[in-house]
């Protein structure tokens, strides 16, 4: 069912609605990616700020977090103000955030021992105006621990984002549990961009909008973070840009 | 008592009377049960010995000193400077303080020395409960105690034995530098302490100076919402008298002394020095969960021992502030509920080999951007401890054709490398000639790997020749 085709009241309804699901939020802000394919088809023409978003690893992806984790440095890097990252595991490679965007002074970590005491860390980030947002890499997300930290989010404008990750892939099954975030995506390894000789090229992604709050879902094939925290669509092979990429002067080496 | 030493199974304390019988300290249990028949046994705890150690030393700080800690495992140090007229002189002091511990059942052997290290041996080694060492003359006193009297560990001890060392006095005499290399440096540090050439400050209780706010009961309270607000009218009066004299609280710690003469404390600890008492109210309340006030608290004090000056500021009054936001309301918040060490910045080490390429800094400390280059890719996940794979690679340098990591097979389409990454030799001598390539490799799902192979692929002198994986790419 698309907008364009429902009945002109049907049409006044949901705006209504919207109207009045953003007079309790902070601010209605949004942020964009840059990028058309995506920001056309969210609410709002961008990621909501004061929400909570789920990002998951497809694949291994589920266990490693390593593509979800780079999502949301990349979002968080286009947003102004640290940073609060809450993890478990200290497996998360500094330099890399920096490469998606996000530098070291950007960014405070705050490490838990169980899953509580980060859903904890996370709800008091939110609450603390001032950061840019709030990342939390959590294997279970249920309803009441969602709601929480998307009012937490609402309240104060800033994104939470819930790197979900599990321990076993057969975990990785609920991700379908509903849960109160707006937004939900899937980030998995697609073969990096091919280059004319051998070597890696620009990371690539298959992303997956799984579910949004007044939206479509959608997937969308997309080249990794750049260093500014951009994503990039693919050119096609005909296009293709021949200036050197930092892979290319590698390969020849 | 027994507790464990190793795997086995031993004596860790006794009292007289199987003391009597034979029982020795260290000996193995089931030899102790054997020699004497209905032996009563009971499980070493130590944390609860420590607990009561800790009790104690806050009750001794109560009645005789300001300055007192546990001297683990078993003693009690008070510095008894300026303190010892209050009970009379030193020798009174000592003997009200074992007739008072007599009085709960608790045996004591009580030495007052120039230093810890001597007032240590001399309590437990001088076969007499009470001993008042004459000041200045340290060396008559412990020069025929043995070595163990040095707080050392047992293999430390057992060393010098072998060495033919039994007596404190036997150690001084020898010249320290050949001792320090036969044994480590611990027992001249130790001959050291005991004869006053080294300092050895006491971590006390609290500090005499630390400014105070307390407020005592007539009623007990014990109800946790009571106890809340009476912290924070403490906390209102304690950042009242801290702004009067320009300083910050770095930490807070708040005793309630119960009915029963127990003192549960509970303490904060701030990144920066503050006295906004909102916020340090907010902090302790959280953690009045962990007071148990038993059958009621009768004195609350809180003290901010180790304030730190912090001057009045302008604070921005219109808009936001440009530039970086205080974020150390937050990190206090977070750190004194993960615990201290676990709210951290990842900052650069000067270092090539990526595990030790980042290191842990405090969370206000500004950080600067990474160093190196970022044109060479880094993995979002790097493994703290590289796991071996099994590869399918040409020799010396080409990347993988195919490798298998934790039971999977995965052929390589595509690689990047090598980055060549030489061993640190002023770390270790073992690093001097190792060296570890880096590639860079995609398989064919598009999953991307960070493996390096230990060792330049042709000298074995470099490395294993062996592959690693030591992360994942986004």
């Amino acid at each position: 069912m698309s907008l364009h085709r429902s009945p002109a009241a049907l049409d006044a309804l949901r705006r209504q609605v919207r109207l009045i699901e953003l007079a309790d939020c902070a601010t209605g802000r949004v942020l964009p990616f840059g990028v058309a394919g995506i920001d056309d088809r969210l609410p709002g023409q961008g990621l909501a700020m004061g929400a909570l978003h789920e990002v998951a690893g497809g694949a291994e992806g589920a266990l490693h977090g390593a593509a979800a984790a780079s999502f949301a440095a990349g979002i968080l890097a286009r947003a102004d103000g640290p940073v609060l990252w809450c993890l478990r595991q200290r497996d998360l490679f500094a330099p890399a955030l920096a490469q998606a965007g996000l530098p070291p002074k950007r960014v405070i970590f705050a490490e838990a021992g169980d899953e509580a005491a980060i859903l904890g860390a996370m709800e008091e980030g939110l609450k603390y105006r001032g950061l840019a947002g709030v990342v939390g890499e959590v294997a279970k997300l249920s309803m009441t621990a969602s709601r929480r930290l998307q009012l937490a989010a609402e309240k104060s404008g800033q994104m939470a984002i819930a790197i979900r990750r599990w321990r076993r892939i057969a975990d990785a099954a609920d991700l379908g549990q509903p849960t109160a975030a707006a937004t939900r995506w899937r980030v998995s390894a697609l073969p990096s961009s091919p280059l004319p000789t051998a070597g890696v090229g620009r990371p690539r992604w298959l992303l997956e909008l799984l579910r949004c709050r007044a939206g479509e879902a959608f997937d969308i094939e997309i080249e990794a973070c750049d260093a500014k925290g951009h994503l990039r669509l693919p050119a096609a092979m005909a296009d293709r840009s021949a200036s050197p990429q930092p892979g290319q002067e590698r390969a020849a080496a | 008592m027994v507790g464990r030493v190793g795997r086995r199974r031993a004596v860790a304390s006794l009292n007289t009377a199987a003391a009597e019988a034979g029982v020795r300290l260290g000996q193995a249990v089931a030899h102790a049960t054997a020699m004497v028949p209905g032996l009563v046994l009971q499980d070493l705890d130590p944390a609860g010995d420590a607990a009561a150690l800790d009790r104690l030393a806050l009750w001794a700080q109560r009645l005789y000193s300001p300055v007192v800690a546990a001297d683990a495992p078993d003693g009690l140090v008070i510095d008894a400077t300026g303190a010892a007229h209050l009970c009379g002189g030193e020798e009174k002091m000592l003997i009200d303080i074992r007739a008072r511990l007599e009085k709960v059942g608790l045996q004591s052997q009580v030495a007052i020395a120039d230093t810890w290290g001597a007032a240590h041996a001399l309590a437990r080694y001088a076969r007499r409960a009470i001993f008042v060492a004459e000041p200045g003359v340290i060396g008559r006193h412990v020069s025929g105690l043995p070595v163990s009297a040095l707080r050392l560990p047992i293999s430390t001890v057992e060393a010098l034995g072998r060495l033919g060392f039994d007596t404190i006095g036997e150690l001084e005499a020898t010249s320290k530098g050949p001792l320090a290399h036969r044994v480590g440096y611990a027992p001249v540090r130790r001959l050291d302490q005991a004869f006053g050439r080294h300092a050895e400050p006491i971590e006390p209780v609290m500090a005499p100076e630390t400014l105070t706010a307390r407020r005592a009961f007539a009623e007990p309270i014990g109800a946790p919402e009571t106890m809340a607000r009476y912290v924070t009218q403490l906390v209102a009066e304690l950042c009242a008298g801290l702004e009067a004299v320009s300083l910050g609280a770095r930490r807070l710690d708040a005793y309630f002394v119960r009915v029963d003469n127990r003192t549960e404390t509970a303490r904060i600890a701030m990144a920066a020095p503050s006295r906004d008492a909102k916020r340090l109210a907010r902090l302790l309340c959280e953690k009045l969960e962990t007071v148990d006030p038993g059958f009621g608290v009768e004195k609350i004090i809180l003290a901010a021992p180790g304030a730190e000056s912090l001057v009045f500021k302008q604070t921005e009054s219109l808009g936001d502030a440009e530039g970086s936001a205080d974020l150390s309301g937050l990190v206090d918040t977070l750190t004194n509920r993960l615990g201290a060490g676990h709210v951290y910045r990842l900052a650069s080490a000067e270092s090539d080999l990526p595990e030790r390429s980042v290191r842990a800094a405090p969370a206000l400390e500004t950080v600067e951007d990474f160093s190196w280059p970022l044109d060479w890719p880094r993995p979002a996940r790097l493994f703290a401890r590289p796991e071996p794979v099994e590869t399918v690679a040409l020799l010396p340098d080409a990347p993988p054709a195919a490798f298998t990591w934790r039971g999977v097979r995965r052929r390589v389409r595509c690689a990047d490398g090598p980055e060549r990454v030489f061993g640190e030799w002023w770390k270790a001598d073992a690093e001097l000639a190792r060296s570890r390539d880096y590639y860079q490799v995609e398989d064919d799902a598009g999953e991307r790997f960070w493996l390096y192979r230990d060792g330049d692929g042709e000298d074995p002198a470099t490395g294993s020749q062996r592959w690693f994986i030591a992360g994942i790419f986004a």
